[in-house]
């Protein structure tokens, strides 16, 4: 795979289609497997791990899913292009970091990633643009299925797949959705319902740049437990609170613009003034503004431009993103004056975005 | 070892796992119950009753001293990880430790999960015999251990046991990674079928 060409793409997880994208960006199902004749991944020796990653490459390539994978050698890439699949999120940061033998196997749409060596021997990832849990479950369920008949999955028949971390043992499942919430943000109202999610056992997690700060008001929702449940029960519990989270957001939407329109037509106009002029700009605040524009387009206090648009500048932005569009590598200070001059191209005249090239 | 919060000896060793990471706290008696109420007061107050996941509150294992040092010598025969580093990192070393540590895990995973039995999927072609079997797939992952008694039969020249070893790798290999496609993960049957 020619990774130059995914900068071409904005990825399946801000393609801005499927059920409600307005609020849903992502829905992703993960599966962590180990095969039964090694050390789980910290306890391997550097053997252990170059004979783990050929077999399980070699196993998946001969699977039926195989012919649809391109197999990227992670250990070889350079730092930004590790760091290029972590922003499209096909692998975790802590793949990209880890050292030794280690790979990812993705499908041409970049809906299916394989991870091998991760935290378990592999991880298996489903992810569909907008609200379609249900949609990446049947799709990854044949995956494991397929790469289940010829790779001996560790398996014990009270504890289920065994995980590196007992956290994951049972089903392995981690099924999760991204969600856009700044109305919940700005009315202050989104501590509370994360709250409310811990109560039912839901994890929340904020979407982080390259520091540890959340970026935008972009948040995972994912079930916390793995063992007792069946996966189907677990799809259901996160997809269950799903329509509760988008009807909460929806209200604070409409809420806003009935009673503080002059307000958030103020605060809307003034994220996009910033990202029209800016001279230098962070990944952080142009996530954040553009998460606010982007909630001014859905609201119709903006016109010209299209949500496609902003969900193309959310990943051409980030750092690998940008230095691969420009073709150079650049340091922070340079990053944020290219990212300023990115994004001041982009919003030229108010039109929609041009093509890069 | 001495009480992290005063200079009294630490008789009290607590394993906090919270979504992965675990956190290391060793404390004198006092300190210990000062610590304990404290966490349970926590959770009194963020009105979070622990959920049936048990996750909103901490997970606290308590040993003292001597029970600890028994058990931290405990190591997995196949991978060789002692409890002890499983509490520091958080990570299990092999499969095999599920058995072998399964007393002390149970109430761990009992915490996290509120549950103790698998319900879900089973290896799609593995199940048909591994997934049935009482003890999964413990016979494959059986081969660490063996790998680990070869090197070290090599180490001391015992070239007789490294044989030995080296044969009871393969054979437990040709049963269940035999062959490639649709049937490399079936354990085969040790009586000759027509399959070839
Ligand atoms: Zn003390
Ligand atoms: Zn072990």
């Amino acid at each position: 795979m020619k990774l130059d060409s995914l900068t071409d793409a904005v990825g399946e997880w801000l393609r801005g289609t499927g059920p409600e994208s307005d609020i849903v960006m992502s829905s992703r199902v993960r599966l962590a497997r180990n095969v039964a004749q090694h050390p789980f991944v910290s306890r391997m020796s550097e053997q252990d791990r170059a004979e783990a990653e050929r077999f399980l490459r070699e196993r998946i390539a001969a699977a039926p899913v195989g012919s649809q994978l391109e197999y990227i050698d992670v250990g070889r890439l350079e730092e930004i292009d590790r760091q290029l699949l972590v922003e499209r999120q096909l692998i975790s940061r802590e793949h990209a970091d880890a050292q030794g033998a280690r790979g990812v196997a993705i499908d041409g749409l970049e809906q299916v990633s394989l991870m091998i060596n991760e935290e378990d021997h592999l991880r298996i990832q489903c992810m569909h643009s907008g609200l379609d849990l249900r949609g990446a479950w049947e799709q990854i369920k044949v995956v494991d299925d397929q790469i289940g008949r010829v790779v001996p999955y560790a398996f014990h028949p009270r504890w289920g797949y065994l995980t590196a971390c007992p956290t994951n043992v049972g089903t392995g499942i981690r099924v999760s959705v991204m969600l856009h919430l700044p109305a919940l943000v700005i009315t202050r109202q989104i501590d509370k319902v994360f709250r409310s999610l811990h109560k039912i056992s839901l994890a929340v997690r904020g979407l982080y740049g390259e520091g540890s700060q959340a970026m935008g008001d972009f948040y995972q929702i994912s079930n916390q437990t793995t063992l007792g449940k069946t996966e189907e029960e677990l799809v259901e519990q996160v997809g269950d609170v799903v329509p509760v989270l988008i009807d909460y957001e929806r209200r604070a939407r409409e809420f806003l613009v009935r009673e503080t329109q002059q307000n958030v037509h103020d605060q809307v106009s003034r994220a996009y003034g910033i990202l029209r002029t800016a001279q230098t700009i962070t990944a952080e605040e142009t996530m954040q503004l553009l998460s606010r524009v982007r909630m001014g387009v859905l609201l119709g206090l903006i016109g010209d431009v299209k949500i496609a648009d902003i969900n193309s500048l959310l990943i051409r932005t980030q750092p690998a993103h940008l230095q691969k569009l420009r073709g150079v590598e650049l340091d922070t200070k340079d990053r944020n004056i290219e990212r300023a001059r990115y994004l001041r191209r982009h919003f030229e005249g108010g039109t929609s975005p041009a093509s890069p090239n | 070892m001495k009480c992290q919060q005063c200079d009294k000896q630490a008789v009290f060793h607590i394993t906090e796992l919270e979504t992965g990471e675990v956190r290391e706290l060793h404390l004198c008696e006092d300190h210990a119950r000062t610590y304990l109420n404290q966490s349970e007061a926590a959770e009194g107050d963020d009105e979070d009753k622990p959920s049936a996941g048990g996750l909103t509150g901490p997970l606290t294992v308590g040993q003292t001293a001597d029970e600890l040092a028994l058990l931290d010598k405990k190591a997995c025969p196949m991978c060789g990880i002692t409890f002890f580093e499983f509490r520091n990192q958080g990570r299990l070393g092999c499969p095999h430790d599920y058995v072998h540590f399964e007393k002390e895990l149970e109430p761990l995973i009992a915490n996290i999960h509120g549950a103790t039995q698998h319900t879900g999927r089973k290896p799609e072609r593995a199940a048909a015999e591994a997934a049935t079997l009482p003890e999964g797939t413990e016979e494959l992952t059986g081969v660490i251990g063996l790998r680990r008694s070869m090197q070290e039969a090599i180490t001391c020249e015992d070239y007789e046991k490294a044989r030995e070893s080296r044969d009871a790798i393969r054979r437990i290999e040709d049963r269940w990674l035999g062959g490639t496609g649709r049937d490399a993960a079936t354990p085969k049957a040790d009586t000759p079928t027509n399959e070839t």
